[in-house]
């Protein structure tokens, strides 16, 4: 299906504002080639910048300062000032790793798998999709790295030879986490980039300032359209999509590996890649749609950004939340059900031990909040819809909690138990990370075009040729 | 023509330039069509229904990824296999240096990366880019390329181009404008 073929009722007048578009539509009516072009081209070239925008820019940047004072202290000390402490050896950061990585996979789903599935609906938000995966993905990077206590040393990682004659333990899952992300973020950044080339061709010729000219004409690499040029293009990207595509879904799965493959009870599951696949693009989604809200409001895009977007977003968490919490069950009834004195331990510690606030806020924000998504009203207010997904957003984070935490706590030999708190400077560094992602994601939307500008043309009925010649 | 003058600008071609992707379909099927072979189409938006009709459609892109595939597939395990068995055999309870299952996951990493990076390489160095002068730019309002317009160029260097004929033959589809556009 290819709804974007007809969601144009005739003869609207041009002038459409957000509150004119039809609840099915993906592009308000009256847009043109022209217009569409302007339209996005000019937040980047002409529009003043928004007070909000440097306010916004502020504070994230006050953040980002923050996390660079909090590495600064880490390099100086030691991992030592972190919470993390035998038996809870892999706190904030492991959990913050996870976290950023899952948020970044709707990025890829949305721009890949959507487009291998023909939904056109995905044109409008996969620009600033890819860029949030890319952001995410780089801040999830920085915790393995900062937590490996030697972070200078990080490069250790990769084979490559060397003069202590070591080479990495390809059998372990960390080094096929070290694959899976380099390869994950080399990938999404050649696929956001190879999608921005046209666009940079459209600022270069539309640029008035000499600076501008410059550096959007060398990074558009001398684009002029051509359709030889446009057809080797399409063949590219769509073979992206199709490599991007099952390299999503490996990564989370590796990622869920560096638990599952060790012989802890909580981590050793069986279920851990696919409830963690469908967690990431739970989260994702969440994500994605607290940054379209607000931007979509700021920058006035309700004619691309529409209710039907929102709509759509909002039934993949619904879909992928149940997934998640069919995941949480099962973890449940296995526990119960493998008759493993240790799995039972541990599943009724995580409910009723120490931390059993956070399980059940753990519950509350990513299952029984998440439910008033199937009211068609919730959907459909955006104030609502925003308060959720900030809710999933939390309530993922939680999850990565109770994992790392609640299956390492309590060890084997209750002489071994222990209780990890985090400190001071692992909050700095998380919110830190909040910031640098916030951060970077200001200058994209300021610098950059939000939405594919080239795509949202061809959504357009004009772009269809009417061939006459085939018959 | 005895003395030209090698400081003057030669022609690149006759370029038209057209509303709508309907228009410049129609012209560009009919050019290849009618012999041409060094033509180009130049639209603001990928346009499947003009590279069936020009005949561009048939890319070595996914050749090119294809054997980036088979490269970072073979690379990925045979680094693996080589540095778990000959560089640096370490022996974990007598488990068999070559344990492929464990090698499968860094495999697949590579192939996706390597086919990636094909893909984006490969299509770039087969389109010529990154190059920062064409001829092309020389259009008159050609900016708009990348906005709303549709040209279609016709190179002098075709053995069929004409000025004179070349020039009635793109005005027939009825463009905006017909330009001559120099070197």
């Amino acid at each position: 299906m290819a709804p974007a073929s007809h969601p144009h009722p005739p003869a609207e007048p041009p002038a459409s504002k957000g509150a004119a578009t039809p609840e099915s539509a993906f592009i308000a009516p009256g847009h043109t080639f022209g217009s569409i072009t302007d339209k996005i081209s000019a937040i980047v070239l002409t529009r003043r910048t928004p007070v909000g925008w440097l306010l916004g820019f502020a504070i994230a940047f006050g953040l980002v300062m923050l996390f660079l004072m909090a590495v600064t202290w880490l390099l100086l000390k030691g991992t030592g000032i972190w919470g993390v402490n035998i038996p809870v050896g892999w706190g904030f950061a492991i959990i913050n790793f996870v976290w950023w990585i899952g948020i970044g996979h709707a990025g890829t789903l949305i721009s890949a798998i959507l487009l291998l599935l023909h939904q056109h609906w995905r044109t409008s938000i996969n620009r600033f999709a890819e860029a949030m995966t890319l952001f995410a993905v780089a801040c999830a990077g920085l915790f393995p790295i900062l937590h490996t206590g030697r972070p200078w040393l990080a490069y250790w990682l990769l084979p490559y030879p060397n003069s202590m004659g070591l080479w990495p333990q390809f059998r372990s899952p960390l080094i096929w986490d070290v694959f899976a992300v380099t390869t994950y973020a080399t990938v999404s950044a050649l696929f956001w980039f190879v999608g921005l080339v046209p666009d940079l061709a459209t600022l270069r010729d539309r640029a008035r300032s000499r600076v501008g000219r410059t550096i959007y004409g060398v990074l558009a690499l001398g684009w002029r359209g051509s359709a030889r040029h446009w057809a080797r293009y399409e063949s590219a990207y769509l073979l992206l999509a199709g490599l991007a595509t099952p390299l999503v879904l490996s990564v989370h799965t590796v990622v869920s590996f560096d638990f599952a493959i060790s012989v802890l009870p909580g981590w050793h599951t069986t279920i851990f890649p696919p409830y963690f696949v469908a967690g990431a693009i739970y989260s994702g989604f969440a994500m994605v749609l607290t940054l379209a809200i607000p931007i979509r409001a700021a920058y006035g895009l309700q004619d691309f950004i529409t209710q039907r977007h929102l709509d759509n977003m909002a039934k993949v968490m619904l879909a992928t939340g149940l997934i998640v919490a069919y995941g949480y069950a099962m973890e449940a009834f296995i526990a119960w059900y493998s008759g493993s004195f240790y799995e039972r331990f541990m599943y009724w510690n995580r409910v009723t031990g120490p931390y059993w606030p956070v399980f059940w806020a753990l519950i509350a924000t990513n299952i029984v909040i998440p439910q008033l998504l199937w009211l068609k009203k919730v959907r459909l207010n955006v104030p609502v819809l925003f308060g959720i997904a900030l809710v999933i957003n939390t309530g993922m984070w939680l999850e990565r909690f109770v994992i790392v935490v609640t299956s390492l706590h309590r060890d084997f030999l209750p002489s071994s138990w222990g209780m990890y708190y985090p400190t001071m400077w692992d909050w700095f560094t998380y919110v830190g990370t909040i910031g640098l992602f916030v951060a970077m994601l200001f200058l994209f939307i300021r610098f950059l075009p939000m939405i594919s500008i080239f795509e949202m043309r061809t959504l357009l009925p004009e772009s269809k040729v009417k061939d006459s010649a085939h018959a | 023509m005895a003395h030209e003058d090698p400081h003057a600008p030669r022609l690149y071609g006759l370029v038209a330039e057209f509303d709508s992707p309907d228009a410049l379909v129609a012209a560009g099927r009919r050019a290849v069509q009618e012999g041409y072979r060094d033509l180009d189409a130049y639209t603001p938006f990928p346009i499947e229904a003009l590279h069936e009709a020009m005949g561009f459609d048939r890319t070595r892109v996914p050749l090119v990824v294809l054997i980036g595939a088979i490269t970072g597939a073979v690379a990925g395990y045979g680094l693996q296999y080589w540095a778990s068995t000959i560089a640096y055999p370490l022996n974990v309870g007598g488990r068999p240096l070559h344990s492929w299952p464990a090698f499968i996951v860094p495999t697949f990493e590579t192939t996706v990366l390597f086919a990636a990076l094909a893909a984006v390489f490969g299509m770039l160095a087969l389109n010529r880019l990154p190059q920062p002068y064409h001829p092309i730019f020389n259009t008159p309002r050609f900016a708009l390329a990348s906005r709303d317009r549709f040209f279609l160029a016709i190179e002098a260097r075709d053995p069929k181009f004409d000025l004179v004929a070349t020039r009635r033959f793109l005005e027939s589809f009825t463009p905006r404008e017909v330009t001559e556009v120099e070197e």
